[in-house]
């Protein structure tokens, strides 16, 4: 087992790895010159050649890559073109909200998904079960700023339960966890759905109703836990998918979280912070896969031996 | 094909594809405005847009132009970067996955780690990273789409890749002497149609989703070119005073994707009989 930890985080930190050359590559060879955008309008060609030279920009291309991984490994992201300061203390100063707002929107999820989820697997081919898969679809085939916009304009603009934008309280909360969360309880639900169809047609739940257990509690207790693992799975999957849209989220609702610093780093083209944010990101979506692997034996006893 | 008339949420969701197509196609001649024009009367006397009427059927945008017309020929913009975008996606994902699930090896492994790698990557931020630093143009949105939509395909095809080339019939027509490109064409490629398809429709879906995301956050299509997305994005300010302007582009958004994953679902099931009923 730990054999295989150790592999893992080996393949992980490799993966990691890649993620920084490519992102730093891309960004190398996009049209926007930092140089020039952080000289200002007025600059001429000597003055962004010495912001050049000040950044470090004008040394060769693969020094350039390892005088960032040297960084990296001092936990140093390098210092952001525009507001002068350390990417890294950027990041950890916006990672607190962001992380309150995935935990919120994941709760969402979960909970919905649950709910609708079994009642449609328990009332399968119902009127019920088709009217949730279909709002499963609805849900998944939303654009996420307009949901975001709507919700605003009900909530916040229309009945004032909410605030329009803002962080700070549970109020705050609400209405950008509901935007994250709405959307992607469709697919928990239609996994949860699949997941207790397949369990319900088994043979021990049979004995269990058969032995004089409750629909309930056979549902409940020997039923619902087999749709553990495939639901912590997803979790693992929808933090990366989360990483994405909390820029969307974050931008409408003014979140002070990373996805906004992200925003307003890629419109001024401020690469530390844009190279920095990817590979938070990426770390994320590479944890989030990790655990819920390493989950996985936990809950499935069945998987241990392989 | 009986599978999609016994299934009415998929009828209705063809017969809203069929009129996105039509709004594309014939978006000159159905438009009642040039997507443009800025008519004196397209604003109120206070200069606000007006909400739908007799005239402006879906009512005028902040700068005065009719949104029905506008919405006509964003319906070509999403389109058009719906198949390129999708279309491109699913043909880089289908020769990565078929280059590494039949070639194998050296090739095929550093091709699958390079897909783990894209898989590691936050779609959505590298998509408006990639259009905001590439001066967006509706050729580069849809170019960048594809650059981080590949990646699922090129999976799924790589395991069922995989999966055939060590099957009996494929050893027996080796041993028959077939050559590489011969098993490929006559006996590879036919079982990936059905994938092609589903995956062809299914990504239009996630296509039109992104194109609208990048446009709304102003890294899209940019104006005065109409697309779904930048309608919203021009008038996501006066959201409160002219809902409209937000939420009927958004509708024709959420009812043009939700109908090509319906369409996609449908098509999943009736070429995969092993799904059937699972949902």
């Amino acid at each position: 087992m730990p054999l295989i930890l150790a592999r893992r985080l080996a393949q992980a930190a490799g993966i990691l790895l890649g993620v920084a050359l490519v992102t730093f590559l891309l960004l190398h060879y996009l049209p926007a010159d930092p140089a020039a955008l952080v000289a200002g309008r007025s600059a001429n060609a000597q003055m962004i050649a010495n912001v050049r030279h000040q950044l470090g920009l004008d040394l060769p291309l693969p020094l350039q890559f390892w005088r960032y991984l040297t960084g990296l490994a001092q936990g140093n992201l390098g210092r952001s073109y525009i507001q002068r300061s350390e990417v890294a203390a950027l990041i950890v100063a916006r990672i607190p909200a962001t992380l309150v707002l995935m935990a919120a929107g994941i709760l969402v999820e979960v909970a919905l998904g649950l709910v609708f989820g079994i009642l449609a697997a328990v009332q399968r081919n119902s009127f019920a079960d088709r009217l949730v898969m279909t709002l499963a679809f609805v849900g998944v085939s939303s654009p996420q700023f307009v949901v975001a916009l709507l919700l605003l304009y009900v909530f916040a603009a229309t009945l004032g339960w909410f605030p329009m934008s803002g962080f700070g309280t549970l109020r705050h909360v609400v209405l950008p966890a509901l935007t994250l969360g709405l959307l992607g309880a469709g697919w928990y639900a239609r996994m949860v759905r699949s997941a207790m169809i397949d369990v319900l047609n088994q043979d021990y739940v049979r004995t269990a109703r058969a032995k004089g257990l409750s629909w309930r509690r056979v549902v409940l207790r020997h039923a619902l836990p087999n749709a553990a693992l495939p639901i912590v799975a997803m979790i693992g999957i929808d933090v990366g998918q989360f990483m994405g849209g909390v820029v969307v989220v974050e931008a409408v609702y003014g979140w002070p979280g990373i996805g906004q610093l992200a925003w307003q780093a890629i419109q001024q083209a401020d690469v530390p912070i844009i190279m920095g944010v990817t590979l938070v990101s990426s770390l994320f979506i590479v944890m989030g896969n990790l655990l819920a692997d390493a989950a996985a034996p936990i809950l499935d006893p069945r998987i241990r031996g392989r | 094909m009986s599978g999609l008339t016994e299934r009415p949420a998929t009828t209705v969701a063809l017969a809203v594809i069929l009129l996105v197509v039509l709004a594309a196609t014939l978006a000159p001649w159905l438009a009642p405005f040039a997507p443009e024009d800025q008519p004196f009367d397209g604003l109120s006397l206070e200069g606000a847009p007006l909400p739908p009427g007799a005239k402006y059927w879906l009512g005028t945008d902040t700068l005065g132009r009719d949104l029905l017309s506008r919405l006509l020929f964003g319906a070509r913009t999403s389109l058009v970067i719906g198949l390129v975008a999708n279309g491109v996606a699913v043909a880089i994902g289908m020769v990565v996955g078929i280059v590494a699930g039949y070639v194998g090896g050296v090739t095929g492994a550093t091709l699958m780690r390079f897909t783990d790698l894209m898989m590691a990557f936050p779609a959505l931020l590298l998509a408006i990273v990639l259009a905001a630093l590439l001066h967006p143009s509706l050729w580069i949105v849809a170019l960048v789409i594809a650059l981080v939509n590949w990646v699922q395909v090129a999976r799924i095809v790589y395991t069922e890749t995989r999966g055939l080339s060590e099957r009996d019939f494929i050893l027996a027509e080796r041993a028959l002497g077939a050559g590489n490109a011969r098993i490929l064409i006559h006996h590879i490629a036919p079982h990936l149609v059905p994938t092609a398809i589903v995956w062809g429709t299914l990504g239009i879906a996630t296509t039109v989703l992104l194109e609208a995301t990048l446009s709304f956050l102003g890294v899209g299509v940019q104006p005065p070119q109409p697309s779904w997305g930048n309608i919203i994005y021009e008038s996501q300010s006066y959201f409160q005073a002219a809902p409209w302007l937000v939420f009927i582009p958004g509708a024709v958004i959420l009812a043009t994707s939700l109908s090509f994953n319906l369409v996609g679902d449908t098509l999943r099931d009736l070429l995969d009989p092993t799904q059937r009923g699972r949902g």
